[in-house]
């Protein structure tokens, strides 16, 4: 069983503390991603638990053992870098076969395990290639098929698909998740880019500033936010933050629209500054809504840019003097001005507390 | 179609003069070498002629009696090539071995003093030999490792070392940490990392260190005619004093010795060039 546990985990780099004592349960098999904007820490905690940077304090246990003091050999852990990493002067075959070799395991053995990983990853092609003769996409299989050779307790991936254009990126994103159900370990992947985390994780760790903010399925963290950097980051476009006034039932924005207090909120008390977040989602012109039923606030708001984008169109308007987004279903050509008539849902807004950014929920 | 044809004739001269650039360098670069060359196989009366002679009438007179006996104009060929060889290849080795570890240390660890180290090694390499040779001189009197082998090796090590530590740690720097991170991972030691991955991938630098130290040490005259004085430990530069008496100048003997200190470097270049081509780092990582 390789569960990974972090207990209050700190990396310090003299005065300067980029991780701050961080408590994170992964469980065997999970896919965890950790995700938050750059200089957040992510990497510093991934690269504490490959063994490659040193523990200032706290404990890393991978499968139950205490790993702090051994160095990443004994750890059981593989690998896959930004950059690839992969081994210039060695052909690909040589490359996924390096960990087995440097482990003196038997040459018929290694050749079996290269010759599985390479079926997996659709590398045969390539074997005899060096990586300065592979492209992006083929270096990045290479990467991970060193990764998967060798058999280890827990997946390391450190930002993998950055390097990569949009749309190898999408490809390698579905070959990851393809790997993970074929492997079944334990995979921590570290990434800035939040679709990466929404569409792989089994559940997001994100991180601000060395501490973790949220930890929760992709579901969680798009639905239940619990504060407005969660519920910015997470979702796109991000979720649109109006200031408000909190006044009996309803919410004034920024002293001017009324809009009645969401279901969803928890105490609120009178004359309580907030801020009123929804999604595009949940604003959207009637006509061309997903969901016509439900509790809703209707307004009238004129459209200023419009992004179509096939299935639906993103609406950029004006509500209360600040620009939010809304979608469009069915869209229809919308020329900039044209006013509509929006629906807002009210049971899927979110009302933060304007001092602390939390989510106040019921 | 005027100013095409202008454009073109542009070229054309422009690539013309090129040409003729290079041509003139490369004459300046060679004709010195190819001078030697011709005057080892040519009589004396020829290399003295006014005007020069430019092609020569063939003779080996110059080889053979640099090859005879000490009586007859010849010098103790066998012994100074050997001498040169063992103080050249010592002394490269040495400082090929310190100089990559310290080239790796500048290259992979922080440590209290780096800089300064650095700029301290790179100074020491703007010390002219020649001002260190009387002190050096002294030295080696008094501990008495003048006139050996030991001693120009040791002298040859301090000149070759920072400049080895310069040239690696340039190369060990454009290595990406991650290799030998990748390297520990798949289950290295951090010293089977480095011999494994990172010394192979840095081999084309570490080469080029060394043909450089090689030749530093092969071609080296003005310590060497200080610190060396018998037959025993006098190298191939050296060597070539012998050919001058106090009124003559055997400049056919001379030529004739130098054409054999040359020929050894130019095989060794040749042989090294291929791993000078650089290049072979870049692929394993980025896309």
């Amino acid at each position: 069983m390789t569960e990974v546990t972090l207990s209050k985990v700190v990396k310090k780099y003299g005065a300067l503390q980029a991780v701050h004592g961080i408590d994170l349960d992964i469980k065997d098999g999970e896919f965890v991603v950790l995700v938050g904007p750059s200089g957040c820490g992510k990497s510093t905690t991934l690269r504490m638990i490959a063994g490659l940077e040193d523990i200032s304090g706290g404990e890393v246990a991978i499968g139950g053992r205490v790993v702090n003091d051994l160095p990443p050999r004994e750890r059981n852990i593989s690998m896959v870098f930004q950059n690839y990493a992969l081994y210039p002067h060695m052909t690909v075959r040589e490359n996924l076969g390096f960990s087995l070799k440097i482990a003196k395991r038997p040459e018929q053995e290694i050749v079996k395990a290269v010759d599985e990983a390479a079926g997996i990853l659709g590398l045969d092609e390539l074997m005899d290639r060096k990586p300065a003769a592979l492209s992006g996409g083929q270096r990045q299989r290479v990467a991970m098929g060193r990764a998967i050779v060798r058999h280890p307790d827990v997946f390391l991936f450190d930002e993998p698909l950055s390097n990569l254009d949009a749309k190898l990126r999408t490809q390698m994103r579905v070959e990851i998740k393809k790997l993970h159900q074929k492997v079944e370990s334990t995979i921590i992947y570290v990434t800035h880019d939040q679709v990466e985390a929404m569409t792989l994780a089994d559940r997001i760790v994100l991180m601000r500033d060395g501490h973790i903010v949220q930890v929760g399925t992709p579901l969680e963290l798009f639905n239940k936010p619990v504060d407005t950097f969660v519920a910015t980051f997470i979702g796109s476009p991000p979720m649109n933050l109006v200031d408000g006034v909190v006044q009996g039932d309803s919410i004034v924005l920024n002293g001017s629209v009324s809009v009645p207090l969401p279901v969803s909120a928890g105490k609120l008390t009178n004359g309580q500054a907030v801020k009123f977040g929804f999604r595009a989602d949940n604003l959207m012109p009637i006509g061309h809504a997903v969901e016509e039923e439900g509790a809703a606030h209707e307004v009238d708001l004129s459209v200023t840019l419009t992004e179509p984008l096939g299935t639906e169109t993103l609406l950029y308007t004006n509500m209360a003097g600040v620009e939010v987004q809304a979608k469009m279903f069915n869209p229809r050509p919308v020329a900039p001005g044209e006013q509509l008539h929006f629906r807002l849902t009210l049971d899927k807004c979110h009302v933060f507390d304007a001092k602390s950014g939390q989510a106040v929920r019921g | 179609m005027d100013r095409n044809q202008s454009h073109r004739n542009r070229r054309r001269v422009l690539k013309t003069l090129h040409f003729t650039a290079l041509f003139l360098t490369m004459m300046i670069i060679c004709i010195p070498g190819l001078w030697i060359v011709l005057n080892s196989f040519r009589p004396t009366v020829e290399i003295m002629a006014k005007p020069p002679v430019w092609v020569p009438s063939f003779t080996l007179d110059h080889y053979r009696a640099m090859f005879a006996g000490a009586g007859e104009g010849g010098v103790p060929v066998f012994s100074y090539f050997r001498n040169s060889l063992i103080v050249s290849v010592t002394s490269t080795l040495i400082a090929i071995l310190i100089g990559m570890s310290g080239g790796y240390a500048f290259a992979r660890y922080r440590f209290k003093g780096k800089n300064g180290y650095f700029v301290g090694l790179m100074l020491f390499r703007a010390v002219p030999g020649v001002a260190l040779s009387l002190p050096l001189f002294i030295v080696f009197a008094k501990v008495g490792i003048i006139d050996t082998h030991f001693g120009l090796i040791l002298a040859y090590v301090a000149m070759n070392v920072p400049f080895t530590i310069w040239l690696t740690d340039g190369f060990f720097r454009q290595i990406p940490k991650e290799l030998h991170e990748a390297a520990e991972i798949d289950g290295c030691t951090r010293w089977q990392a480095f011999w494994q991955v990172e010394f192979p991938v840095a081999r084309s630098g570490v080469a080029s260190a060394a043909i450089f130290a090689f030749l530093t040490s092969w071609n080296e005259f003005a310590l060497a005619s200080q610190l060396t004085r018998s037959v025993g430990s006098k190298t191939m530069p050296v060597g070539l004093l012998d050919f001058t008496a106090e009124f003559t100048i055997n400049w056919g003997g001379m030529c004739a010795l130098a054409v054999l200190m040359i020929v050894p470097a130019l095989i060794l270049t040749f042989i090294v060039q291929k791993h000078l081509i650089a290049g072979l780092t870049f692929g394993g990582v980025k896309g």
